[in-house]
């Protein structure tokens, strides 16, 4: 190019032609090489927003199994409560679902729904639902119900993008928002039709945790309001929000005691706590108990406690006597206990601060439960953890922890502190009880995702590093033979490169475990609805048990509108969502007694349980039993439950006189009185002559593997109404009173 | 039996004593044959009637007649006029019908009127086709039964053809379900073959000639009845007919009383309870796709298809088997292809479409059809082959701004002699069709301007803040910074191309070119680093980048020297040719500058990407 000079034009044309050969290909190399320099921060960004966008369609599609294998449908117990109130919320509008009084449930009392129910899960669906709408989507309420939960674990998993960006670097958030996208901890929770507060709860959680930290590490206000919004919509949608209103003024005592105090921890904090808490008083269930519940009293003290620490600040500074200043600080710190101890003494003892609630016990306590509260001890996700169920919701995550802890501590920083403390804390808790795993999961993922992003950019940095040096080396010898630059690079470091290989392979080899477990987990476990039954026929076909649908769906078209259903409190909220009839007791399980009184019912003979159900206008009686399917989540099994329950709170029950020998049994050698009441009755009516496997007698329970002891029932005071087609679900209507004579 | 019916007929025993009107009497019913079957849950009655004009004058109307009670329940009734001779030549005219009010009508009978297409001229024949149908004739009796009973209903009628007219000759079969009578009334002539029960010829019989009869016996038919059934057809120019059917099913038959037992329901051999249904075999036109069928509670996933050619079949099993009494509710829904429903005439669309249920012996109640044509349709009218309600919706569905228009239809009591198609004419211009997409198109159209302008406004509030200030200012360091990185890779690449010269040189020789080489890039490095001064000065200058200054006034420090070695290089190698040194002098020569060049090379690499990577 640029023949400009003043040669011969047959020389200048033939070094024009010759640099134009020459240059062109050095010309577009250096033009591509350029453009890929200048552009690799965009390159950059765009790797990560497309991983992002992976990551965020990953988390929504794996959990759309229970859509593909069953139906859009809404899963479990609670979620039917949560579908039937969004269904009222999109109907009546807002204020009609703030004030609703429900008459279908906990018959006779009912039940105040506005007050006693955190709305925002509902309020969110309804959202979604009006958007869609007004953007002309007319899709059916329920669709939005089902999909709200992968909806919240994609944005989850951008939350959790950002907070490993927080506290550690943008590698480690992307490892984040990957292993939480599909952490069978949180899938569990949320797989599409999983309508529960937990869906959007775990969002918020994470959502608020990261404001904070946002909030410390950069003393912003506008952070800390974020969080504060972020702790209202926490508050809105679920009960865990007490773990943050403990984690934070925790997180910010540790911070005080490490000497780590800074405006910026005062601001966020200051700013945090007092809006946070004026937002969830919004909240009528939740209301005055930040100011009034002992659950909530550490936060407030801890807010003293910076004032004080503020204040001691302020008159360091302005005294500049160590003497005086110590002294000062001798009487105010008394005097600041003294006041807080007198303070929460008269509170608690006048009743204006209420002490912890039994759930709050049992987590700090795991024996609390059983020992108090049966109805909690009852619920099986509420029992102590497994092993194995850590290792099933967590694979990889359970070792890549102690690593990511350690990377944590070799870099501490306020962040760091937090994620730790918010690790540590959660884990306790998903020991003690089953469900908490679900708290615990973004933290997991979180310091685990830290030890992978380090370790792997460990490794690759000194896989780097060694391409370098055979650069170098061969530059070195420039024009020399390429062996001598083997030779330099085996001599300067033996083994590194070969073990840096050799870990990054057994990384990635450890990660897609992961995602084939987690992959497996979620498709074979936790995609199904309960609702409908799934098992493998003689023949590898597929069979289909819709019996609880087919017994609520008989419950809605033929019975009448105003009829009463008694039956376990499991199936309360199923029975008002798909049933449409009342019933006496459901899941909400706010009166002890009422569910006592229906357990007293089903465990006394047939005459007390229906002078029990008169009183309580109950027309009909649904049981849940097993013993043609052999499925082993039905009332026999959870019998003793309701006879301790009812025993709580009626002593006529004892639950010795329904066991053999401390053994729960129901053939021949039962106990009397389990052979008679009114739960053995409903259950085994006429089983006695049914044939349920080949070469067995009749009358074989398949769920508990035993021939029953009471063949012959007879009922008085109640006649089956309709059984389902594989006897799941049976129900008995109660007979009027016969004339007197 | 039901009091009322009992009532009624002896109402219309006394009526017909006192009646006699002259009106009726000029035609004569030569032959009357009826045969009524009863093997579904409604009964069906055919008549062939024979007239013959014996009065003076022609007659251009004709009455049938029914008893009160029958009459209530007509749901479908046709009139045909039979012509030519033998079964094969025959075929029929349809005559309109329409119900009459004669002078002096009694109660207990019902008139229907008939318009013979030409008067009836003295001593003229002409043969008649009647098909009707009653709904809720078949009275279950017992009314309540058990699970293990089976189902008995009965059925009233007369013997004797109730008619205006003197009847010649008159035969009556009754065709029941099964051989299991529980009894009948026995009149003259009657005999019981199988199934059938025939009553007759009786000859000569006056005007309202009447004899009641009963017959009660075993039905096994479904006696399952819509009280409401709504049939939503949308259509859709994409290709697509779309039909949702919402049943309200009801088995109208005998109650069920006491238990229901799953175990006697499911025992083998003998299950009990014949008397409820499991199933119902819907119909659907060929070519049916995307089905299903569920509730308001979810999926039901008992149901069979099987299709060929002609038909598709739906066998589908409600939740739970439908006892007398019970109920049910479930949607079924099915897409249809366009092309076999769709026709245009006259520059009119028309949808050609059956009007009532699919399923078979369905008895509905309430048929409310609502068909909604496409956002944009206009000038809609309907043909129906009977009478209907009708009036106009609209209904919104996605992307809709005005809505689609519905016609909906509705009708009372439709058996399945009602499926018949029924013609929606409508106008829709093709443009309409491409609406819905470019509305997505514009929607996303908009968010993704919005996006960019959002990116590229400047959204703070203030302007003279000093974090915003700070921010700009720190824009533009790196602005600088890569304008800085952009000019020292082009001193880079300058520096390949003076090497490039380099290797020419040792392979031609030609010391000219190599001299012009150094020249031009001499000059360009020279308008480069004049380029590179104000973009350092402002570095200097601005504090936020002090740190960042460093590094690249050791940069651009370390990018001098490698050009100021280089340079000597290339004086030392084109020295040495001109002296004609030999290659391996000149090679020594500038071993030791090579090392260094190679050195500083990677140094400004590495300060290069220690740069980009702020």
């Amino acid at each position: 190019m640029g023949g400009k000079q003043p040669e011969p034009a047959n020389v200048s044309s033939k070094s024009e032609s010759m640099a134009t050969n020459k240059a062109s290909p050095d010309l577009l190399n250096s033009l591509s090489f350029k453009s890929l320099k200048l552009k690799t921060k965009q390159q950059e960004l765009l790797i990560r927003v497309s991983i992002l966008g992976l990551v965020y369609v990953l988390a929504f599609i794996a959990r759309l199994f229970s859509v593909l294998r069953y139906e859009s449908m809404i899963h479990e117990f609670d979620p039917y409560f949560n579908y039937r109130t969004t269904l009222f919320l999109t109907e009546k509008g807002f204020y009609e679902f703030w004030n609703w009084f429900d008459s279908e449930s906990w018959y006779p009392l009912g039940r105040i729904i506005g007050g006693t129910l955190y709305p925002g899960l509902m309020v969110t669906a309804a959202l979604i639902y009006w958007t869609l709408r007004f953007l002309r989507f007319f899709v059916h309420i329920r669709e939005v119900c089902v999909l709200t939960a992968p909806f919240f674990a994609s944005n989850t998993t951008v939350v959790a993008y950002f907070f490993g960006k927080e506290i550690w670097d943008t590698g480690a958030g992307l490892v984040a928002a990957a292993l939480i996208a599909i952490c069978p901890g949180y899938i569990s929770r949320s797989v599409a039709g999983s309508y529960d507060n937990e869906a959007v709860a775990i969002f918020a959680l994470l959502l608020t945790f990261y404001l904070f930290v946002k909030a410390v590490n950069t003393g912003s206000l506008a952070w800390a309001l974020g969080s504060a919004f972020g702790y209202f919509y926490m508050v809105s949608a679920w009960g865990g929000y007490v773990f943050i209103i403990n984690l934070v003024p925790l997180y910010v005592l540790v911070l005080l005691i490490t000497g780590r105090y800074s405006m910026r921890l005062y601001v966020a904090y200051n700013c945090m706590y007092i809006l946070g808490m004026l937002l969830a008083m919004q909240i009528r269930f939740v209301g005055f108990q930040h100011v009034q519940s002992g659950e909530h009293m550490g936060a407030m003290g801890v807010f003293l406690l910076m004032q004080v620490f503020y204040f001691l600040d302020w008159v360091k500074y302005q005294l500049n006597d160590t003497k005086l200043f110590q002294t000062f600080l001798r009487i105010t710190v008394t005097s600041a206990i003294l006041v807080g101890g007198i303070a929460l003494g008269v509170g608690t003892a006048s009743g204006y601060i209420s002490p912890w609630t039994g759930r709050f016990y049992s987590l700090l306590d795991p024996t609390y439960a059983k020992d108090h509260i049966p109805i909690i001890a009852s619920v099986s996700e509420h029992q102590p953890t497994a092993w194995s169920s850590f290792m099933f919701d967590y694979h990889i995550l359970l070792f890549l922890f102690p690593a990511g802890l350690y990377f944590c501590f070799k870099r501490l920083s306020d962040a760091t502190i937090f994620i730790v403390m918010y690790g540590l804390t959660s884990l306790y808790f998903a020991g003690v009880m089953v469900r908490l795993i679900l708290v615990a999961t973004p933290a997991v993922c979180l310091i685990s995702a830290i030890a992978v992003s380090a370790t792997v950019k460990n490794l690759t940095s000194l896989l780097r590093t060694k391409q370098k040096v055979p650069q170098t080396g061969s530059m070195k010898g420039a024009g020399s033979s390429k062996a001598s630059s083997k030779v330099l690079l085996d001599q300067s470091q033996p083994f590194q490169k070969n073990g840096a290989i050799a870990l990054l392979l057994g990384v990635f080899y450890l990660l897609s475990r992961y995602a084939i477990h987690c992959t497996w987990v979620t498709s074979e476990a936790y995609s199904s609805p309960s609702i409908v039954l799934a098992a493998r026929g003689a023949h590898g076909n597929r069979i289909i048990f819709d019996d609880y649908r087919e017994a609520y769906y008989w419950l809605r078209q033929n019975t009448p509108t105003d009829a009463k259903v008694m039956s376990w409190w499991d199936y309360g909220y199923q029975i008002t969502a798909m049933g449409n009839r009342t019933v006496i007791v459901d899941n909400n399980t706010w009166n002890n007694t009422h569910i006592a009184t229906v357990g007293r019912a089903m465990s006394s003979y047939e005459d007390e349980a229906y002078d029990i159900m008169r009183s309580l206008d109950v027309n009909y009686v649904l049981v849940v039993f097993g013993g043609v399917t052999g499925y082993s989540s039905d009332d026999i099994n959870k019998f003793l439950w309701m006879v301790r329950i009812g025993g709580g709170v009626f002593p006529v029950i004892k639950e010795p006189d329904y066991l053999v020998n401390g053994e729960f049994r129901v053939d021949k050698g039962a106990s009397p009185k389990m052979l008679n009441c009114l739960m053995y009755k409903l259950c085994y009516y006429r089983f006695g002559e049914l044939v349920t496997e080949y070469g067995k007698p009749s009358g074989y329970d398949r769920a508990r593997g035993v021939e029953i002891g009471n063949k012959d029932i007879k009922l008085e005071h109640l006649e089956e109404a309709y059984t389902t087609s594989n006897w799941i679900v049976r129900i008995y209507r109660v007979k009027p009173p016969t004339n007197r004579l | 039996m039901k009091k009322s019916s009992v009532v009624d007929l002896l109402l219309l025993l006394l009526t017909i004593a006192v009646l006699a009107t002259p009106a009726f009497s000029d035609l004569v019913l030569s032959k009357v044959e009826r045969r009524i079957d009863v093997t579904s849950q409604f009964a069906r009655v055919t008549k062939t009637l024979k007239v013959v004009n014996s009065g003076s004058e022609s007659v251009s109307e004709f009455t049938l007649t029914f008893p009160k009670f029958l009459g209530d329940n007509l749901a479908y009734l046709s009139v045909a006029q039979s012509e030519g001779k033998g079964k094969s030549k025959r075929h029929l005219v349809i005559l309109s019908v329409e119900a009459a009010n004669p002078k002096g009508k009694p109660d207990s009978i019902s008139f229907y009127s008939v318009a013979l297409p030409k008067p009836l001229n003295k001593g003229d024949t002409l043969t008649l086709e009647v098909v009707a149908a009653f709904t809720n004739v078949l009275q279950p009796f017992p009314e309540k039964i058990s699970q293990a009973d089976i189902h008995l209903v009965m059925l009233q009628e007369s013997a004797q053809y109730l008619s205006p007219y003197a009847v010649e000759s008159q035969s009556f079969s009754i065709k029941l379900p099964s051989a299991r009578i529980e009894s009948y009334t026995n009149l003259e002539n009657t005999k019981v073959q199988g199934s059938e029960i025939k009553y007759g010829p009786y000859k000569n019989l006056p005007q309202y000639s009447y004899s009641p009869i009963v017959v009660h016996f075993e039905s096994k038919a479904a006696f399952a009845v819509a009280e409401k059934l709504v049939r939503e057809i949308e259509v859709s120019h994409w290709g697509n007919v779309q039909v949702t059917e919402h049943y309200n099913i009801v088995h109208r038959g005998a109650q069920l009383k006491g238990e229901f037992s799953r175990l006697e329901f499911q025992a083998r051999p003998n299950p009990r309870g014949i008397s409820a249904f499991k199933h119902l075999l819907a119909r659907l036109p060929p070519r049916a796709h995307s089905i299903y069928y569920r509730d308001d509670i979810g999926n039901i996933s008992t149901s069979q298809m099987q299709s060929d050619s002609k038909k598709t079949e739906l066998l589908i099993e409600p939740r739970f088997p439908l006892f007398g009494g019970w109920k049910t509710f479930f949607t079924i829904g099915y897409g249809l292809p366009l092309s076999d429903f769709l026709f245009a005439s006259e520059g009119k669309r028309f949808l050609d479409i059956s009007f009532g249920s699919p399923m078979l012996n369905l008895v509905t109640e309430k048929l409310i059809v609502q068909v909604v044509l496409p956002e944009g349709s206009k000038d809609i009218s309907v043909i129906t082959p009977f009478a209907v309600t009708q009036s106009q919706e609209i209904k919104y569905s996605h992307l809709d701004i005005a809505g689609r228009p519905v016609v909906v239809l509705e009708k009372n009591n439709v058996v399945p002699d009602h499926n018949q198609n029924i013609q929606v004419y409508y106008k829709f211009s093709n443009i309409n069709l491409l609406s819905e997409p470019l509305m997505l198109i514009s929607g996303f159209f908009v968010l993704f301007i919005t996006c960019i302008i959002y990116t590229r406004a400047d959204f703070s509030i203030s302007k003279s803040s000093p974090a915003y200030l700070a921010k700009l200012q720190w824009d533009e360091v790196l602005a600088t910074l890569q304008e800085v990185q952009s000019i020292i890779q082009k001193c880079l690449a300058t520096h390949d191309k003076l090497e490039a010269s380099l290797r020419d040189l040792s392979r031609t020789g030609d010391i000219q070119i190599c001299k012009a080489a150094r020249k031009s890039t001499d000059s360009l490095l020279k308008d480069l680093s004049k380029e590179l001064k104000p973009l350092l000065a402002f570095l200097q200058s601005s504090p936020s980048a002090s740190q960042i200054y460093l590094k690249v006034e050791e940069l651009v420090a370390k990018e001098k020297e490698l050009q100021e070695k280089l340079m000597a290089k290339h004086t030392t190698v084109v020295e040495g040719y001109e002296k004609k040194s030999s290659g391996r002098d000149i090679e020594n020569r500038i071993a030791s500058q090579q090392q260094k060049i190679i050195t500083l090379k990677q140094e400004v690499e590495d300060l290069l990407e220690f740069i980009d990577e702020i």
